[in-house]
């Protein structure tokens, strides 16, 4: 009888073993030639290019001072480092062998053309629902680039996520390849730009929070998420804009990178929003009629929220939200603020100033958020200039301040430019930034 | 009373503790070298060092310095005996009008107390943060890779002069 149950059991066990090989095996495609450039019509081309500024393909495929598409970008995982790699048709490091099925595998399957499993640190999971027409565009703009010889360094992955086959169960419990439903009763430009978000865009490898495997939380998408370090604002109603974000102010801060009653795009959405200057401005509305639907309507305490941080912003001063610092509290980020701060972040008056567009604290969301973390990296690193793009700049304070002196001046900003309770924890913050690491979100949350 | 530490000696200072460091150091304590530009921690032109690493003075009040490090061009070197830094920049002739210049060695100087071997890639990725209108970046670069040869060679023979606060 023992000796029946164990074989059963083993006999389970080697059928399952089969049926998981069989589920996760792909097969190699056989290489091609590099098509010529003149395969591809000039229509095609063009779209190629405006959906992969779209799919944000060089923010991940460009290393620093690297060439674009190149890869060799070092992604910071929860379980480790993983290197892009080059998508340029370069016949040996990149893709220049691989036939359109091949690259439409990767996208739909994460299958590189050899029939090794891709992680999905590469979003397939969103690209697999993207459109046949929209992925040949793409290869074939992908395969009139210029071919950049470049090998990936090796990725830092612990056993047995070193083993890609692995990824066969992760495919079956995470990937789904439903396409992205039309909604009937929706108009024309809230349908393509769910489309895009939801494919291509893949805004939710960002924004939606991610579970212990690292698949997105479908049942919370866009409740805000993490970005290399940063936290991802929710596109939800949680978003924590002081003013609620409307169509038309979302089209022009993804248009511009800059949004008079926001703030301007940093950290790892600043090369998203780069990108989306050469997308139409029929997509990139679009995608703002599709992510102003998910904040859904405004609620009347946020709207006096709002109107307040407005009111308060347009005049001369420091632009407190909450109104001028009582100057018998001994706060010891004031001081800090007033001298490392304030020669930027001012209101001259309501006409503006010589820096039109200088931030106004109390309108940037990064004061308001549900922790710490982006107003730390923005005052640790400031904005770095960007080479050959007008973009906003400010100086990195890390070196000028301790640990203690950053979480003074954040105690201090949420206070005085944001109506949210103080957040918690904030020297821990600071410090795990300073050093490289990701912050415990939970416990800096008010 | 803040006290800020120089160059390695102590100042008693009794300016309001939000001013900014470049103040304190041209007006209270008459050390000219860092410069004003811009205001806004956007030129360069006043960094100096504090625990080792470049920022710049005019944005950072003094009430953020009290028991900290702060070294400024007086510290790396005198005129009759310049350190390596000002040795580079004197011999590849970096100058143009010299206002930038302090801040071009300040900042190179913390980049080479942690990094005696930089790469071209390192040194012109630490220097963006500080500019240059007269148009000397070449120089300026070839001062700070100059420099570096200075400082490995120091360190070789033991003999390294003016860098240490």
């Amino acid at each position: 009888m023992v000796r029946r149950i164990l074989l059963a059991i083993v006999l389970i066990l080697v059928i399952g073993a089969a049926i998981f090989v069989a589920l996760g095996w792909k097969p190699a495609i056989a290489p091609v030639d590099r098509p010529q450039a003149s395969a591809f019509k000039p229509e095609v081309l063009s779209r190629g290019a405006q959906l992969a500024a779209l799919g944000d393909c060089t923010v991940c495929h460009t290393a620093p001072g690297g060439r674009p598409f190149a890869g060799g970008l070092a992604v910071e995982t929860p379980f480790g480092t993983i290197h892009s790699t080059d998508i340029t048709p370069d016949p040996e490091t990149g893709i220049g062998r691989w036939s359109e099925a091949a690259f439409k595998r990767a996208m739909r399957e994460g299958v590189s053309r050899d029939g090794h499993h891709l992680y999905p640190a590469f979003p397939y999971d969103h690209f697999t629902r993207t459109k046949d027409e929209d992925i040949s565009a793409i290869y074939a703009f992908l395969m009139t680039r210029q071919p950049v010889s470049a090998k990936a360094p090796a990725n830092d992955l612990p056993f047995p996520l070193n083993v890609r086959f692995i990824l066969t169960g992760w495919n079956l419990l995470f990937l789904h390849r439903d396409p992205v439903a039309d909604d009937p009763s929706q108009p024309e430009a809230w349908n393509r730009g769910k489309y895009l978000v939801e494919s291509l865009g893949h805004c939710g490898a960002c924004h939606t929070p991610r579970n212990a495997l690292g698949a997105e939380k479908r049942a919370h998408a866009f409740a805000g998420g993490v970005a290399d370090r940063w936290t991802a604002p929710a596109l939800d109603g949680a978003s924590p804009a002081p003013v609620p974000w409307t169509q038309e102010s979302l089209f022009t801060y993804l248009k511009t990178g800059f949004e008079t009653q926001h703030s301007f795009a940093a950290g790892p959405m600043a090369p998203v929003v780069s990108d989306l200057r050469a997308v139409s401005d029929d997509d990139v509305q679009a995608i703002s009629v599709y992510i102003a639907s998910l904040m859904g309507p405004v609620p009347p305490p946020r709207q006096q929220e709002g109107q307040r941080a407005v009111e308060m912003a347009t005049q001369a001063g420091l632009g407190f939200t909450r109104g001028a610092p009582d100057q018998s509290r001994d706060e010891p980020g004031a001081a800090l603020y007033a001298s490392a701060c304030g020669w930027c972040h001012y209101n001259a008056d309501s006409k503006g100033s010589s820096f039109a567009s200088r931030q106004k604290l109390g309108l940037g969301s990064v004061s308001s958020m549900p922790d710490p973390s982006n107003l730390i990296h923005v005052i640790l690193e400031g904005i770095p200039p960007v080479e050959g793009e007008a973009t906003p700049i400010m100086p990195g304070f890390a070196g000028s301040f301790t640990d203690r002196q950053v979480a003074d001046l954040a105690n201090y900003a949420r206070a005085h430019f944001s109506t949210r309770p103080a957040w918690k924890n904030v020297d821990d913050a600071v410090k795990a930034i300073r050093s490289g690491k990701d912050i415990d979100r939970s416990a800096s949350r008010p | 009373m803040i006290t800020l530490n120089v160059n390695g000696r102590d100042h008693q200072v009794d300016s309001d503790p939000t001013t900014p460091l470049l103040y304190v150091l041209r007006d209270e304590l008459q050390m000219n070298a860092a410069k004003f530009g811009c205001g806004l921690g956007q030129c360069g032109s006043c960094t100096v060092m504090v625990d080792g690493q470049a920022i710049f003075s005019c944005v950072t009040p003094i009430t953020a310095l009290q028991g900290r490090k702060i070294k400024t061009v007086e510290g790396l070197g005198t005129i009759d005996r310049p350190g390596p830094m000002q040795r580079a920049f004197m011999e590849e002739q970096a100058a143009q009008c010299g206002y930038c210049i302090p801040g071009m060695m300040m900042r190179a100087q913390a980049l080479l107390e942690t990094n005696h071997n930089p790469s071209e890639a390192d040194i012109r990725d630490h220097m963006r943060t500080n500019l240059c209108r007269c148009g000397t970046q070449m120089r300026i670069l070839a001062a700070v890779r100059r420099a570096a040869g200075y400082m490995r060679e120091a360190k070789g023979t033991g003999q390294e002069q003016g860098t240490k606060s």
